[in-house]
């Protein structure tokens, strides 16, 4: 439904941007490579589910990303970021899920994003700290996961001329490595975005028990937490938000366009190798063709997630159709190949000690966050039913 | 495509075949024409049809990108253009499917001087259609088990066969063929011929019936049918290969020498329109949330097909050369029947009229394009061959044969 979207023919993807993915395949691949990755996250199911302990992420590997200036990828370069393109920083992103990276560079990212759309000077003056690794993270869903941005279950209250947060914020990504958070809060008939250091007096930060090995999450409670007029970034973020919205699913859609190759990849990779009845998995159709369903799918969620990014950096209209498009279209990839992937790996990819149970749950999480496909779908819907009919 | 290339000469051609589509749009036909060239069956669709084809051609926006002295414009990647305009301009298809798509590609890469300047005029104009010879009783997925004897007798070859599901064979001057020259060897013991149809003797072109109702597709039989060595296509025994060059073509793995035209761009709009048309229990069929997700659907997957369209030209985004133009014949087919299938489902009980009947929505479209779908999930390699050569070439994974 694109007739005409100022977007170049080739989605922006040049020289830059190819030369950045390849950078961050290669690195990738050296630093996280899978066996590392499983020894990193999954040595045993005992810290992270029986005693809830925190997933694993190596600090170095950040250290080294931030030192790469992936940490201001979406930081404009007078802020001090590397001013990537939205196509640069999903192919990037790819390369993230293509390693089911831990790290709180996803987080850093939204951040970024949220705050550039804000043209203040709090935001810029954050966007500095995170592009220079201090890493940040997003406290704006609320309970019940509805993915509204003007939704908020914190209440702000201006008392004698003080700012106070009372409330709740679920499902914050990878909160746990964050230093300060990019929170949203009702105040009248507003919606307040302002940030928040994490030690900030009255604020707990209550990780969540999750299934993901790769990331972590927190509910962050807010007891009478006192906002400096310094740490306000506005109080139109609705807007803020709503604009930044196509670039958070973008986000999410690159993160699972990677994982969905690694699992279509390693499926291919045991069928051609595992043989029985004295042929190569690979051989029977019932294997072959449902792979080639994934990869049809997943090729379908990549086109769509580059025709999206391509979308957000030529500030089309076309943005926010595409980004849900893209993130319906991935979140029904990830789906696909995960349940083909531990089925076709048959009765070792049940277990713990095989590497597809890491991608699945990775993709798993990634498929709800922001919206999964029937969610998308329903506001599409409403684009293109009700409001261009 | 979401953009437009963006040399000069290219957007002032794109002016150029838009204005040109909009001055001289055709009059309606003097009768209804069938929904696709698969389905075309009286002498006067075929005449307006080849009318129409005559004046594109003319008009320089059929075979643009191919050399002026086999009748074609001698540009460089024109045609993508003429082919957009043709389907945003919603005019009737071109009647030579086979030729533009299949006969011109296959005899510009694989014919001698003389076969190009005498066969490939007519396949653009339209002048001279094509039919495809390559299916048989015996040798449909299996395409490689070709029974249809062709014999060296001096200069020429004595054809004996059976070939099916040969589309427009009954309008056809002209077929691309393959026979067996040599019983020895499966595919080396292949060889390419263009053989004359219409009025040859030894040649027979017998209607068959589709799940329709409709003709437009045959058999054709050759009893001892002559064929002179100077229509044989390459070398003896290349057949195989030259084959794969066609349906590289037929699948839509690389640019036809013409749009095909007649489509609206967007059809799921057009199932969207249909689901505000229609009222079920009062209420509107674009109101149920099951309908709207499922329309959902098909907007995103006929996005994904235009985007992966545009991602195939950029090489930095494609992991493997072949794996998205692969996937042309595949999706496009599979698209067109689960839109019409859905066009089924919301019509309803109104589906279940034929194109007759006077209260057909859309004078049956919908139930009509469903059966005629399945047309393109098998013909040009089965959709689950389509599936093996995926799994095999792009994948890598061990062939199942």
């Amino acid at each position: 439904m694109t007739s005409e979207d100022r977007a170049p023919v080739d989605f922006g993807f040049g020289e830059e941007e190819e030369m950045l993915r390849d950078l961050a395949r290669k690195f990738l691949d050296e630093r996280i490579p899978v066996e590392t990755l499983r020894q990193l996250v999954a040595p045993s199911p005992v810290p992270v589910y029986e005693q809830g302990e925190p997933p694993a992420w190596d600090r170095s590997v950040w250290e080294d990303l931030v030192e790469l200036g992936w940490a201001g990828l979406a930081v404009e370069e007078k802020e001090g970021g590397a001013g990537v393109s939205m196509v640069g920083i999903a192919a990037l992103v790819e390369e993230v899920g293509r390693h089911a990276l831990p790290s709180p560079l996803l987080a850093c990212l939204a951040c970024s994003l949220v705050l550039r759309s804000a043209d203040s000077e709090v935001a810029r003056r954050r966007l500095g700290q995170i592009a220079q690794g201090t890493p940040a993270a997003l406290a704006i869903t609320p309970g019940d996961g509805s993915w509204e941005p003007e939704r908020s279950d914190i209440q702000a209250r201006r008392v004698a001329g003080e700012l106070t947060l009372d409330g709740t914020a679920h499902f914050v990504q990878d909160a746990l490595k964050a230093d300060f958070f990019v929170v949203t809060a009702r105040l009248n008939d507003k919606l307040l975005l302002c940030t928040l250091p994490a030690d900030a007096p009255g604020l707990s930060v209550e990780q969540n028990h999750i299934h993901d090995l790769t990331r972590d999450q927190a509910t962050l409670r807010f007891r009478q937490v006192r906002v400096s007029p310094s740490s306000v970034v506005t109080d139109d973020g609705a807007e803020v938000l709503r604009r930044a919205w196509p670039s958070l699913l973008v986000l999410a859609s690159a993160d699972l366009c990677g994982s969905s190759e690694w699992q279509l990849q390693a499926t291919v990779e045991y069928a051609k190798n595992r043989k029985q009845f004295d042929r190569p998995l690979g051989f029977f159709q019932a294997v072959k063709h449902p792979l080639v369903n994934a990869m049809v799918e997943i090729d379908r969620a990549r086109s769509l997630l580059y025709h999206a990014a391509s979308c957000i950096d030529a500030a089309s209209v076309e943005a926010e159709k595409a980004s849900r498009m893209a993130k319906s279209a991935a979140s029904d990839a990830g789906a696909f190949i995960s349940d083909r992937s531990v089925q076709l790996h048959g009765g070792i990819g049940f277990t713990w000690e095989s590497d597809v149970h890491i991608f699945f749950k990775r993709s798993l999480h990634g498929q709800v966050l922001w919206g999964d496909g029937i969610h998308h779908r329903k506001k599409l819907a409403e684009i293109l039913i009700d409001r261009d009919g | 495509m979401a953009a437009s290339p963006s040399s000069p000469e290219q957007n002032d051609f794109r002016e150029y075949a838009r204005r040109w589509l909009q001055e001289n749009a055709p009059p309606p036909p003097p009768e209804r024409l069938p929904m696709s060239p698969l389905e075309i069956m009286t002498v006067g669709q075929r005449n307006y049809l080849q009318d129409w084809q005559g004046q594109c051609h003319a008009a320089g926006l059929i075979g643009c990108d191919y050399p002026q002295s086999y009748g074609g414009g001698g540009h460089t990647n024109f045609q993508p253009i003429a082919n957009q305009e043709l389907g945003h301009a919603r005019v009737p298809f071109m009647i030579n499917i086979v030729g533009l798509s299949m006969a011109a590609p296959t005899i510009l890469k694989h014919g001698s001087e003389e076969q190009k300047r005498r066969f490939i005029p007519g396949a653009l104009s339209g002048g001279e259609i094509w039919c495809q010879g390559f299916s048989e009783p015996g040798a449909g997925s299996d395409m490689a088990n070709q029974q249809t004897m062709a014999v060296a007798e001096g200069d020429n070859w004595i054809v004996n066969g059976h070939k099916v599901w040969t589309t427009l064979g009954h309008f056809a001057r002209w077929m691309i063929l393959i026979a067996r020259t040599s019983r020895h060897h499966k595919y080396d013991g292949l060889t390419y011929f263009l053989a004359p149809i219409a009025g040859h003797p030894g040649v027979t072109v017998r209607p068959l019936v589709k799940m329709t109702g409709e003709s437009g597709f045959n058999e054709v039989l050759f009893e001892d049918a002559v064929i002179p060595d100077s229509h044989r296509l390459d070398d003896i025994g290349k057949g195989w290969a030259v084959a794969m060059t066609t349906l590289t073509y037929e699948r839509g793995a690389a640019e036809s020498a013409g749009g095909t035209g007649g489509q609206s761009s967007d059809p799921a709009q057009g199932l969207i329109e249909l689901a505000r048309e229609t009222q079920r229990n009062g209420l509107c069929a674009a109101a149920d949330p099951v309908t709207r997700d499922a329309l959902m659907q098909r907007v995103i997957a006929m996005e994904g097909l235009r985007q992966s369209a545009r991602r195939a030209r950029v090489p930095g985004l494609c992991d493997h050369p072949m794996r998205l133009p692969l996937q042309q014949k595949l999706l496009s087919s599979e698209n067109h029947q689960a839109n019409a299938r859905l066009g089924v489902e919301i019509a309803g009980a109104a589906s279940t009229l034929y194109k007759l009947d006077p209260n057909a929505p859309r004078q049956g479209y919908w139930p009509l394009s469903y059966m005629a779908s399945y047309g393109n999930t098998i013909a040009a390699g089965t959709n689950e061959i389509q599936r093996n050569i995926l799994g095999e070439r792009v994948l890598g994974l061990a062939k199942s044969k």
